[in-house]
C-alpha cells in the first residue's frame, strides 16, 4: 500500500518508491529511506497535502508525491 | 582566505550569515529561499576573510538547481575551510551532511546551532564527545544571539591555516570495498577534492561527475558500471540507497553517543499547529492573520503617503514658481521630482511595511503553514501551495510578488505564478478601483471588480495549464518549527529586497517620468491616443483615455490621475458613463504590468518570459473588458 492508505497517527515503515529517480533522491534526503518509520501527523482538508513525521522532522508532501511511497504497518 | 558556510535548510545558516555580514543577505524559514549564494568580507584574527554563504542543502546529491550549485562549488572552487552548521534539535539529520562534507577532504569545522532550542526540548549535546568521535573541531552556537560565532570563526581560521584534513568515516563491507577500488583507479589531481569523494559520487550515479570522469579516463567508466552491477546483485537496493543507508546508520550511532534526550519542556508553541492547521480554525486564523497584515500595511502606507505626496507637490510648485516659467527645463525638473516622489511617496510607504511583515511571517514559520492550508485550492489552478505566497504579495505590489516566485523550484511553476500574479490588482490598481468604481458606482461594484478579477485569473490559469501541463509531482517541503524572529534578520532581509527595488526599478520610474514630461511638453499626446485607439474603440471608450493608459504603464495609478488632464475635468461622471468606468477599470486592472514589474520579470525569469507575460496581460485585458462591456448591455 502507499502512504495515502495509512490511517493518521499510525506508524508505518518505508518499503520502496515508485516514480522517477530525481524524486526518489529528493525524498531520500528528507529521510524517506527504506526501513525508516513514518507517521501522518495531520492531513489538510479538501484533499490537501499530508504533514508527516519522519526521522524527527516534519515534512509536507502533496498527495501526488505521497502516493509514490510504498509502506507497510509496523 | 575563503570560508564557506554549508548547512541544511532551516538550520539557521542565513541568521549566522546576517550576524557577521550585516545588511547583505536575506534569510527565511521557507525551505530554500537563498537560491543565489552570497558573500561578504569578515575580519578573523586580524585577517580579512571572504565568507561565502551557499544555499541550504539536505545532502550533496544535487537534486535541485540550488543543491547542484553547492556540490559544484565545493568540488571545483577554492575553499580553505568549510563551516558546517547543523541544528542541535535535528542532530542525526544534520550529521548526514557533515559525514558527506568530511568525505571531500577539505578542512572543516562543525558548528552545532540552536543549542538553546535543544535545551528547551530536553536534548543535551556533548560537543567534546562529538569532536572526539568525528576528529574535527565541534563548536556549540546560538547564532540568533551571536553566541559562539567568534570562537567558530577562529577555529575555522586555525583549521584553514593548518590545512587540517578530516578523516572520513569508513563504510561497511561491500560498499567500502567498492569505494576503495574505484578510488584507486582514479587519476590523481583531476579534481581538487579527495578521490574518495569522487569515487562515492560515481557510485551514487551523479550524472555530471560521471561524465567528467569518463571523458578523462575511459577505463574507469567500465569499472564503475561493473561495480554498480555487482552491488545491485548483492542487494535489492541501488548503490545510492546503500550509501545513504550507511550514512544514516553512522549518523544515528553518533547521535546516540554524543547526545541525550531528557525531559522536554513543551510549551504553547508546540501545540500551536493544533489550532493554526486545524481543518476549520486554521482557515479562520489564516483569514484573520492576512486581514490584520493588510490592514497594517495599508494603514501605515496611507498614513505616510499623503503627507509625503503633499510635500513633493509643494516642492514642485515652489520650484516651478521659482523658475517662473513652464519652459522645457521646468517641465523636466518637475518630471524628475515626480519620478522620485513616486518611489518615496507611493511605492516605499507600502513596500517597506509589507516586506517587514512578510519577513516576520516567513521567519516565524507561518508562510509554510499557509502553503499547507492552501495547497488543495491552488491545485485547482494547476499550481501548488507554495504559489500562494506570491498571490498574497500581489495584492500589495507585484514587484515583491514576482521576486517571491523564487521559492518554487520548478521553472514552469515560477512562470505560471508570475504570469497570474501580475493580474492581481496591486495597491496602485486598488486606488483606481476605489477612486473610480467605488467612488462613483459604490463599494459593491468595487467588490464585484475584485471578484471578477479572481474569476478571470482562474480562467486564465485553466487555459495556461492546458498548454503547460503540471509536471512537478506536487508539494515537498519541510515544516519548520515556530521560531521567534530576530530584529536583525528581519530588517536585513527587508533591506535586501528594498535595495533591489531602489537600484533596479526606481531609476526606470524616474526616467519614465521625465520622458512623460517631455511628451507632454511637445504635446504629442494626441498621437499617443492613436496608439491605443484600436483598443479604446473596441471597448467603447473615448479616445482621450489612450494617453492615461500609456502613462499607466509607468505607474498604474497614473492611469486614473492623468484621466483628469486628458478629459479636462475631475468629475468623471460628467464625461464617462457607468459602463465606460467599469470597462476602463477592468482594462486597467489586467493590461500590461507597470515598468517596475516588467523589469522585475525580466530579472527573475528572462526577457522571453517578460514579453510573453506582457502580451498575455494585454490580450486578457481586452477580452475581460470586452466581456464587461457586453455583460453591462445584457444585464
Amino acid at each position: 500500500m502507499n502512504l495515502l492508505n495509512v490511517v493518521n497517527g499510525r506508524w508505518v515503515v518505508v518499503k520502496t518508491f515508485r516514480g522517477g529517480r530525481g524524486m526518489q533522491r529528493r525524498l531520500a534526503q528528507l529521510g524517506f529511506l527504506p526501513g525508516n518509520r513514518v507517521r501522518i501527523i495531520r492531513s489538510a482538508p479538501f484533499h490537501g497535502p499530508l504533514l508527516l513525521e519522519v526521522e524527527g522532522r516534519e515534512i509536507v508532501l502533496g498527495r501526488g508525491v505521497a502516493a509514490h511511497i510504498i509502506v507497510e504497518y509496523l | 582566505m575563503r570560508f564557506v558556510l554549508v548547512g541544511q535548510p532551516n538550520c539557521g545558516k542565513s541568521t549566522l550569515f546576517n550576524q557577521v555580514a550585516g545588511y547583505k543577505a536575506e534569510t527565511g524559514n521557507f525551505s530554500g529561499t537563498t537560491v543565489k549564494f552570497k558573500e561578504t568580507k569578515v575580519r578573523v584574527l586580524g585577517d580579512i576573510v571572504e565568507l561565502v554563504d551557499l544555499p541550504g542543502t539536505y545532502s550533496l546529491l544535487g537534486t535541485n538547481p540550488a543543491e547542484r550549485v553547492v556540490l559544484d562549488y565545493l568540488i571545483d572552487q577554492r575553499v580553505d575551510v568549510v563551516i558546517n552548521l547543523i541544528d542541535a534539535t535535528h542532530l542525526s539529520q544534520g550529521l548526514l551532511l557533515t559525514l558527506e562534507l568530511m568525505e571531500l577532504g577539505r578542512p572543516i569545522v562543525l558548528a552545532i546551532n540552536m543549542m538553546d532550542e535543544a535545551v528547551r526540548q530536553g536534548i543535551t549535546v556533548d560537543g567534546e564527545k562529538l569532536q572526539e568521535l568525528l576528529g574535527i573541531p565541534v563548536m556549540p552556537m546560538i547564532a540568533s544571539r551571536g553566541q559562539g560565532v567568534r570562537d567558530t570563526f577562529r577555529q575555522a581560521w586555525n583549521a584553514a591555516v593548518g590545512k587540517e584534513k578530516p578523516i572520513p568515516q569508513p563504510y561497511s563491507g561491500e560498499v567500502e570495498k567498492a569505494v576503495q577500488d574505484i578510488k584507486d583507479n582514479l587519476k590523481k589531481k583531476v579534481f581538487p577534492v579527495s578521490r574518495r569523494a569522487i569515487a562515492i559520487k560515481l557510485l551514487e550515479g551523479d550524472p555530471d561527475i560521471t561524465d567528467r570522469v569518463k571523458k578523462s579516463d575511459k577505463t574507469v567508466g567500465k569499472k564503475i558500471t561493473s561495480y554498480l552491477d555487482s552491488l545491485c546483485h548483492s542487494s535489492t537496493q541501488q548503490a545510492v540507497w546503500m550509501i545513504a543507508g550507511e550514512r544514516q546508520k553512522m549518523a544515528h550511532a553518533l547521535k546516540d553517543k554524543a547526545s541525550h534526550q531528557g525531559e522536554s519542556q513543551l510549551s504553547l508553541r508546540d501545540h500551536l499547529d493544533d489550532i493554526l492547521l486545524h481543518p476549520f480554525f486554521g482557515y479562520l486564523f489564516l483569514v484573520l492573520i492576512m486581514a490584520l497584515f493588510f490592514w497594517a500595511v495599508y494603514g501605515i502606507g496611507n498614513w505616510l503617503e499623503e503627507p509625503l505626496l503633499s510635500f513633493f507637490d509643494g516642492l514642485t510648485a515652489r520650484l516651478l514658481s521659482m523658475l517662473g516659467s513652464s519652459g522645457l527645463l521646468a517641465r523636466l525638473l518637475a518630471g524628475t521630482i515626480q519620478g522620485i516622489a513616486g518611489g518615496i511617496a507611493i511605492v516605499l510607504p507600502y513596500l517597506v511595511p509589507f516586506l517587514i511583515g512578510l519577513g516576520l511571517l516567513e521567519d516565524i514559520g507561518y508562510l509554510t503553514r499557509i502553503a499547507f492550508l492552501t495547497d488543495a485550492l491552488m491545485h485547482r489552478m494547476g499550481l501548488h501551495g507554495k504559489a500562494i505566497v506570491p498571490f498574497i504579495l500581489g495584492y500589495g505590489c507585484s514587484v515583491p510578488a514576482i521576486m517571491s516566485t523564487r521559492i518554487m523550484e520548478d521553472k514552469r511553476d515560477r512562470f505560471l505564478s508570475a504570469a497570474l500574479v501580475t493580474m492581481i490588482p496591486c495597491a496602485a490598481r486598488l486606488s483606481v478601483i476605489f477612486g473610480l468604481v467605488s467612488f462613483y458606482l459604490g463599494p459593491w461594484a468595487a467588490l464585484g471588480v475584485y471578484f471578477y478579477n479572481l474569476v478571470v485569473i482562474a480562467a486564465v490559469a485553466k487555459v495556461l495549464t492546458r498548454f503547460m501541463p503540471e509536471d512537478s509531482p506536487g508539494l515537498i517541503l519541510e515544516m519548520p518549527v515556530y521560531r521567534m524572529p530576530t530584529l536583525r534578520t528581519v530588517t536585513a532581509k527587508a533591506w535586501f529586497r528594498i535595495r533591489e527595488f531602489v537600484v533596479e526599478a526606481w531609476p526606470l520610474l524616474i526616467a519614465g517620468s521625465v520622458l512623460l514630461a517631455l511628451l507632454n511638453y511637445f504635446s504629442v499626446t494626441q498621437y499617443l491616443d492613436l496608439l491605443f485607439r484600436p483598443i479604446t474603440w473596441v471597448l467603447g471608450l473615448p479616445s482621450q483615455v489612450g494617453t492615461p493608459l500609456i502613462f499607466g504603464i509607468f505607474r498604474k495609478e497614473l492611469s486614473m490621475v492623468m484621466l483628469a488632464q486628458a478629459l479636462g475635468t475631475t468629475d468623471y461622471a460628467t464625461v464617462l458613463t457607468a459602463q465606460q468606468m467599469l470597462v476602463f477599470t477592468v482594462f486597467v486592472v489586467f493590461y500590461i504590468p507597470c515598468i517596475s514589474t516588467i523589469v522585475t520579470i525580466r530579472n527573475e525569469l528572462g526577457a522571453k518570459q517578460m514579453w510573453f507575460i506582457t502580451g498575455l496581460s494585454l490580450l486578457v485585458a481586452i477580452i475581460a473588458a470586452l466581456i464587461t462591456r457586453i455583460l453591462f448591455v445584457v444585464v
